[in-house]
């Protein structure tokens, strides 16, 4: 399977269906790009679960389904339509909780981790945030009990794509070690928007009574010249025009 | 004589005995809240997440979203600051989560202001799917407790509260001068408060609203319908709550509960007579409606 050729792919829908939404989150879809699409097709198995913390990127979730075959293909034109794709990930086929407002799936990917360990099920938790969500404080409150219940059934990916809404996120370094300081085992990759580079970070995960912290720099608009590192496309979309000219 | 958190104690202890998938989180006040026995029967089951209600909540909606029937406990006060977590993702994933908090209203009395709490119902019936029920002796708060499907938001208080002698049942006594819809700790109040009118010829009918969301509107119709005048008595602010949900009907209520105000130390006492929670206020009142 050519896990770049998915990406590309991937892209495309991102691009295509916030277009035609006419609104979205473009930036930050596009740099989870890779992180998605080697947890799909090549790091998850069927015991382990997802969970979109960062739940605005939404249409880079929704193109993994939609190609994974778990909703339909021409429902990605329904986004945030009435009846169709909802802004946000909703609770259904392919989604285990719903998401959109920040800080609030790592608490819950804890509260899967321990149900796992009480049960003696195998199968990791993973949950992706965004490196502007890791100023949520909620955050932290579950990092903290995660490393004290000791969940090394829980790995968190950080996309680390240094922007959010109101510009660069500097307020979060050093992001690593405040990771650290909380008794995560840290990992991190500057090839967050290369599929090899996103690989390499799960061979590192340890079994060592902790929980996992996966954090790869990205590219916010990674893929697309016109909005790569241009913070203007956080929730700016495509004008038809120009989507023509940046399809890949 | 016990409180509800007691009873609540004691029958959560009973629900771990008959069900493995019991699980319960709690912010570090499960002496206060009375999950302590839970946690020293089922360690494993109990989870103590510190002085962190936000991830409280978060965790309690994972071991729900994983198939476990879980319980949450704090103060009244404190769950309220993880308002959000309960509506983005409890109510709004409809999970069996239940929220059964303590020391609600003015009954953590000397504490003062942060640790009392009378917004509760008024910002948990708001929320689309959650439950508000608010038991006003131990064998309502033991029903509730057993049978309320999450997510759910239960009423407890401090103080041990008098045994209401007829279980679950909501109407006490007919009388059709007025009816007086009570809930959680006023409930007693108001049957005394009834005992008192009718040896002054009024004779009042005490419905004891146990849940206020979802109401059972039927039963407030014909109470009204009925008697024609009504009151309501809550210990929590007048805003939002009992009193507002029965208006919310199109039936006029005269609304006894704080007013738009905070709470303060004190004996439990001194804070229900300061702000008319008594006996002496439902007979003014009832009076002067019944002249």
């Amino acid at each position: 399977m050519d896990l770049n050729s998915i990406a590309k792919d991937t892209r495309n829908d991102i691009l295509t269906m916030t277009t035609e939404a006419g609104s979205g989150h473009p930036g930050g879809s596009l740099s989870s790009v890779e992180i998605l699409v080697s947890l799909y097709f090549k790091i998850m198995t069927e015991d382990d679960v997802f969970i979109l913390s960062k739940g605005h990127a939404a249409p880079a979730l929704y193109s993994i389904l939609a190609r994974k075959g778990v909703i339909p293909m021409d429902s990605l034109q329904t986004l945030r339509k009435l009846g169709g794709l909802q802004g946000h990930p909703v609770k259904g086929p392919g989604i285990t909780v719903s998401t959109g407002s920040l800080g609030q799936g790592l608490s819950i990917a804890c509260g899967i981790a321990l149900a796992r360990k009480l049960d003696n099920l195998p199968g990791v938790v993973y949950v992706l945030l965004g490196d502007g969500e890791c100023q949520e404080g909620m955050v932290w409150e579950a990092a903290m009990y995660a490393s004290h219940m000791k969940l090394d059934n829980l790995v968190a990916i950080v996309d680390y794509n240094g922007w959010q809404i109101d510009g660069k996120t500097t307020m979060n370094i050093p992001l690593y070690k405040k990771w650290e300081a909380f008794s995560w085992n840290v990992t991190g990759t500057e090839h967050g928007n290369h599929i090899e580079g996103i690989l390499s970070q799960f061979c590192f995960i340890a079994k060592n009574h902790k929980p996992t912290v996966v954090i790869p720099v990205t590219t916010k608009g990674a893929g697309v010249k016109k909005m790569e590192g241009n913070n203007e496309y956080h929730g700016k979309v495509l004008t038809k025009e120009e989507l023509k000219e940046c399809l890949l | 004589m016990i409180s509800t958190r007691e009873a609540y104690s004691l029958a959560l202890l009973e629900l771990g005995k008959e069900n493995p998938n019991v699980v319960v989180v709690d912010a570090d006040l499960s002496v206060s809240t009375g999950t302590h026995k839970f946690a020293k029967a089922f360690p494993e089951r109990f989870f103590d997440v510190g002085c962190a209600e936000q991830n409280m909540v978060g965790v309690a909606a994972g071991l729900a979203i994983a198939g476990k029937t879980v319980f949450v406990s704090t103060y009244s006060m404190f769950l309220m600051r993880a308002w959000e977590q309960i509506r983005n993702t409890v109510a709004f994933d409809n999970l069996n989560v239940k929220f059964i908090c303590t020391h609600s209203g003015l009954t953590n009395a000397a504490d003062g202001s942060s640790h009392q709490c009378l917004e509760d119902i008024a910002i948990m019936r708001v929320i689309p799917n959650m439950k508000v029920v608010v038991p006003s002796d131990d064998i309502e708060t033991e029903y509730y407790v057993s049978h309320t499907t999450g997510p759910c938001y239960i009423r407890l208080g401090r103080e041990p509260t008098p045994r209401n002698s007829m279980g679950c049942r909501s109407e006490w006594r007919y009388g059709k001068d007025c009816v007086i819809y009570a809930t959680g700790t006023m409930v007693h109040i108001a049957l005394k408060a009834q005992r008192e009118l009718e040896k002054e010829g009024i004779c009042v009918t005490v419905v004891n609203v146990q849940a206020i969301k979802p109401l059972y509107t039927s039963m407030i119709y014909h109470w009204f319908n009925e008697c024609h005048k009504a009151i309501s008595i809550e210990e929590h602010s007048v805003i939002g709550g009992l009193g507002s949900a029965i208006a919310e009907l199109g039936i006029p209520v005269k609304i006894i509960g704080t007013q738009d105000c905070f709470g303060e130390s004190g004996t439990y006492e001194e804070l229900l007579n300061k702000h008319g929670l008594t006996v002496d206020n439902i007979v003014k009142t009832a009076k002067e409606m019944c002249k």
